[in-house]
């Protein structure tokens, strides 16, 4: 079963979380060491960090169908950062991934628990048998 | 001297792959090692036959081209570590062309497919090692066929061999006994294989590696060395009848086709034939198990001229049976479409009831589906939406989504 894993963190208008170095380091080396895992274990279809809410742009077609480009608010409440696809045995599998990535180390090494959105991917036709 | 290569090439390397990768494995006792060997006597095949041609003896060709892997591979090792000193010697003695054609041992196949299908492994893990070891794919094939990419696909199965490494399993068929507690997990790898294919052998996903003829294949050759197991046949026969439906489950749009508006004349009539031979001769033999009464079923609808002469009341007493051979969720909501056919909508309405405090099964869409379909029957269409418009919420599949919103649109609009 596939998943899109979805880390919705940043505040629109906020930068590069303000710690020390060596906490950053800490976050960094955690995805990376997250990544490694999955891809180890067969389960990483692909991940990707995404750049930073002042580099958004949100697009409409205007009347004449060309677009308009408008930047993001800053009232969004929140904003993708990253996402990676999974292709786990089940929804446990999935679960416990995503809560490991909610627990990813903050300023101080102390876990974020940040809201991670999980949703399944749809898939061909079901199968007809019992 | 060589033959051509042709288009039964591919097929002789596919139905080889397992029978090198025995050798191998048999001769050197690591199976994972062989079989990465074994993959790549295959990929070098696959390379060089086509331009070269196929050799006289395929079979002692790739046995020496992975031995020789092995051989390279075995060395390496000893580089590393010195212990084993046996099998390195081994390795530098064997002399392929003289011992080749002495150690073939039919039962290899089977047992590369109790092994592939360990317990100990995850159900994904043990249909892509049943599909590379037991089925000659490619690790790309395997990855295309599930969409992953291949770099993915090859750790699942690096991972997999570990496992069976480290459980310790020996390369050899299990026990009588065991074998008939671990059958039933081998049939589910093979069934799953083939229902993976089939669902996603629609349309766009065309060029995908049909997965559905891979296991047909595999199950094939497992009748072959099990013929007086039931449950085997049964299983291939339940893939030939369904596998027989495949031309007429959707429409010009990929639009999915249920089975009471198929067209029938786009049924394989060869494919019906040989699953209802099968699976007669099947029921004639033992006790009737899980596989053997969805074959049924299935024929009773691939023997039915249309819809409507469908024989509903032999389909409801086959549920009814395996109500009690394999009782779960999903059986107890087929059975009340069987009923609703045979006794009207309501009575399949009162029996959907049983399963809405059933945790298995209710909030999933299928419930939500067949009671929409139920309550349109019945004539009661505002609440036919509703559950209509449930279901198409519920539901992961898109073709599924695509169908059960147009079900709803179709009320509405009436």
């Amino acid at each position: 079963m596939k998943y899109m894993v979805m880390m919705n963190t940043m505040k629109a208008g906020q930068g590069v979380p303000a710690w020390p170095k060596k906490d950053l380091q800490a976050h960094i080396a955690f995805m990376m060491g997250l990544n490694k895992e999955l891809h180890e274990r067969g389960e990483l279809v692909s991940a990707e960090g995404l750049s930073f809410p002042n580099q958004a742009k949100l697009v409409r077609a205007g009347k004449d169908g060309r677009p308009i480009t408008d930047g993001v608010f800053p009232e969004s409440k929140e904003f993708l950062a990253g996402f990676w696809i999974i292709d786990v045995d089940g929804p446990e599998r999935a679960y416990a991934i995503a809560a490991r990535i909610s627990a990813a180390p903050g300023a101080g090494g102390t876990p974020l628990n940040m809201p991670i959105e999980l949703r399944p991917i749809m898939s061909g036709p079901p199968q007809e048998m019992v | 001297m060589t033959k051509p290569w042709d288009a039964t090439s591919e097929q002789l390397l596919r139905e080889l792959a397992p029978q090198v990768l025995g050798s191998v494995a048999r001769r050197f006792h690591d199976f994972a090692a062989a079989e990465d060997a074994a993959q790549e006597a295959m990929i070098a095949a696959f390379t060089q036959w086509p331009k070269e041609g196929v050799p006289d003896n395929p079979r002692g060709w790739l046995i020496h081209v992975a031995c020789r892997r092995m051989a390279d591979h075995v060395r390496s090792e000893i580089a590393r570590r010195s212990r084993e000193t046996a099998v390195a010697a081994e390795a530098e003695t064997f002399s392929p062309t003289l011992e080749i054609e002495a150690d073939m041992d039919p039962d290899d196949t089977l047992i590369l497919l109790f092994m592939c299908c360990h317990p100990a492994l995850t159900l994904p893990s043990a249909i892509a090692l049943t599909l590379r070891a037991v089925g000659g794919l490619t690790t790309a094939e395997i990855a295309h066929a599930f969409l992953v990419p291949e770099a993915t696909m090859a750790q699942r199965i690096s991972r997999a061999k570990q496992t069976i490494k480290a459980s310790g399993v020996p390369f050899r068929l299990p026990s009588p006994h065991e074998r008939l507690e671990r059958l039933p997990a081998v049939l589910h790898v093979l069934y799953l294989i083939f229902s993976e294919g089939y669902v996603s052998s629609i349309g766009s996903n065309l060029q995908r590696l049909d997965l559905a003829r891979e296991a047909i294949r595999l199950t094939h050759n497992m009748k072959t060395l099990l013929p007086d197991n039931s449950e085997v046949a049964g299983l291939m026969a339940l893939m030939l009848l369904t596998d027989a439906r495949r031309a007429a489950r959707t429409g010009p749009d990929e639009e999915l086709i249920p089975l009471d508006k198929q067209d029938r004349t786009l049924w394989d009539r060869a494919e019906i034939s040989e699953g209802i031979e099968l699976l007669t001769a099947a029921l004639s033999k033992a006790s009737v198990g899980l596989y053997q009464l969805q074959a049924a079923i299935a024929a009773v609808h691939d023997e039915a001229a249309s819809a409507e002469d469908t024989d509903w009341p032999q389909i409801l007493a086959l549920y009814e049976l395996l109500k009690r051979v394999a009782p779960s969720p999903m059986v107890t909501l087929n059975h009340a479409i069987a009923a609703a056919m045979v006794y009207g909508p309501a009575k399949g309405l009162e029996l959907l009831r049983a399963l809405d405090s059933d945790p298995r099964i209710a909030g999933h869409y299928r419930l939500d589906a067949v009671r929409a379909h139920l309550l349109e029957k019945m004539g009661d269409h505002e609440v036919a939406i509703k559950h209509y418009r449930i279901a198409a919420a519920r539901t992961t599949s898109m073709p599924e989504r695509n169908y059960l919103t147009a079900q709803a649109a179709r009320l509405a609009g009436d």
